[in-house]
């Protein structure tokens, strides 16, 4: 276990800063939110402008990542306690605390002011995402209730709708359905998560769905969420028009998503949990492809 | 035994081409043919991914027999249902029935051979179908030369679940390595045919 303690840390070059500040941003997991804010503009089919869609992927990089960074400044008394997580950065002491925390809030700001810049309603969601993951969720939340990863989900689900409103310059049904789905798709993420990790969060006495409710009644919201999410989507494909055949492919890959979520709940396995875990990115990932060819 | 990054990689063809298939490989086909070349495919690719994420352990699991065989089942009624129209209503009841005996004799407690008898009547027939029908349509000339490519992907297909179902059943025709070894590229080559034939028919 890693103690946390004030490191001296030689004058570094860029580079190596960069290497060291990768992982704070979390790199596949700021890449599929990234994909989904992409999918969200591009499902408007509203053109192709290389410009706004540059300046899509860069404020919600940034936007993202600030986000990422100040949760993980945050958070960084738990990551130094769990086995997964001791030895990210600040956790090991390779990033100091201050050095965290003034990268965070400056990835936030200029994603956020690019943001506006762009579109002030478009500024306004990304805003809201960075709000609800930073404020709600990890400051006030996280530690108190299980039920804060519902506040997660809404803040997972707002890049695919600034996406979305970025080209059509309001909030439509689709793009609450496109928020729903990554909320709802959250938990078959999230919630497995926790039960494959259940030693590490209750070291770090975070309260989980499974420390709160048991395995059982987890998996029966994996399951249930997996149905709205797998809904939300195929609904929100259907009305922008997505092409037969996509929606076919649509089909399968939500079929894959609900008969693993059954399997957890009818036949529970770390493999079959795992499974899920993995193949609900993959899902994700492909899904908001297929919305936005 | 490990799955090698170039065993991932043929998967993930493997799985992009049956999604190929699913999206685009099937499009102005009838409703019954369509669900049935849905199906068939979309489990290969589900398939695919989930031996990607797991590795071969995945293998082992009882239920693999049961998901291996909605594959041929489904591909061939797909066949049967464009290009055997007198056999339409029999062999969609085939298929059915056949899937619930695969599926009950597989997850009841039985004892002697009904679970292989049945299991390998299903997927002997599936086969053949895949492998008999494109070829012969092939060769009389009713379909464009290339159809017969559906028949190849069926002879891999039936190469394939032999390999595997001796392999579960305790007497494996190759060694278990080879047979994994081999598995990957097995999966492309038959995807490949299936995807060639169909859009040469």
């Amino acid at each position: 276990m890693t103690k946390l303690s004030p490191t001296i840390h030689p004058r570094r070059s860029i580079f190596q800063r960069v290497r060291l500040y990768l992982p704070l941003i979390k790199t596949l997991q700021t890449g599929l939110l990234l994909a989904t804010g992409l999918a969200g503009y591009l499902s408007a089919h509203s053109g192709l402008a290389p410009l706004i869609l540059l300046g899509l992927a860069g404020s919600l990089f940034l936007a993202i990542s600030g986000s990422t960074v100040l949760n993980m400044w945050h958070d960084r008394d738990i990551d130094a306690v769990m086995n997964r997580t001791h030895h990210r950065p600040i956790a090991d002491g390779s990033v100091s605390p201050t050095e965290a925390l003034r990268l965070g809030l400056i990835l936030s700001i200029l994603g956020v002011g690019w943001a506006v810049a762009m579109n002030p309603l478009y500024g306004l969601v990304v805003f809201a995402g960075l709000f609800f993951d930073v404020v709600v969720y990890t400051l006030w939340l996280k530690r108190r209730t299980c039920w804060s990863i519902v506040w997660g989900g809404i803040s997972g689900g707002m890049p695919v709708l600034a996406g979305r409103v970025l080209a059509t310059g309001q909030i439509d049904l689709v793009g609450i359905l496109l928020t729903m789905a990554v909320l709802f798709w959250i938990p078959t993420h999230i919630l497995t998560f926790s039960m494959r990790f259940f030693d590490d969060y209750r070291a770090a006495r975070i309260p989980t769905f499974p420390s709160t409710y048991g395995f059982e009644t987890t998996r029966a919201v994996i399951a249930l969420s997996a149905i709205i999410a797998a809904a939300s989507i195929g609904v929100a494909g259907v009305m922008i028009g997505v092409q037969a055949g996509f929606l076919r492919l649509m089909a399968v890959l939500s079929a894959g998503l609900l008969l693993l979520s059954f399997a957890t709940v009818f036949r529970p396995s770390e493999r079959v949990n795992y499974s899920l875990f993995k193949y609900a990115s993959l899902y994700m990932l492909a899904s908001m492809m297929l919305l936005a060819i | 035994m490990k799955m090698s990054p170039l065993d991932r990689v043929l998967l993930l063809l493997t799985g992009l081409l049956a999604a190929y298939q699913v999206a685009v490989g099937i499009n102005g086909l009838g409703a019954v043919p369509i669900t049935a070349y849905t199906i068939g495919f979309g489990v290969l690719l589900v398939s695919g991914l989930l031996l990607i994420i797991l590795g071969f352990e995945v293998l082992d699991s009882p239920i693999v027999v049961i998901v291996s065989t909605v594959i041929p089942l489904a591909i061939s009624l797909g066949l049967v249902w464009e290009h055997l129209a007198s056999f339409r209503t029999s062999y969609l009841v085939f298929t059915i029935v056949g899937f619930l005996a695969v599926t009950l004799t597989r997850s009841l407690p039985l004892k002697g051979k009904l679970p292989t008898i049945v299991l390998a009547v299903i997927h002997g027939v599936a086969g053949m179908i895949i492998f008999l029908l494109p070829s012969i349509l092939a060769a009389q000339g009713a379909t464009r030369p290339g159809f017969a490519l559906v028949g190849l992907g069926g002879a891999l297909i039936g190469l394939g679940g032999l390999l595997l179902s001796f392999l579960k059943a305790g007497k494996p025709i190759l060694p278990r390595a080879t047979i994994l070894r081999i598995l990957p590229a097995l999966l492309l080559l038959m995807t490949a045919a299936f995807v060639a034939g169909f859009a040469l028919a």
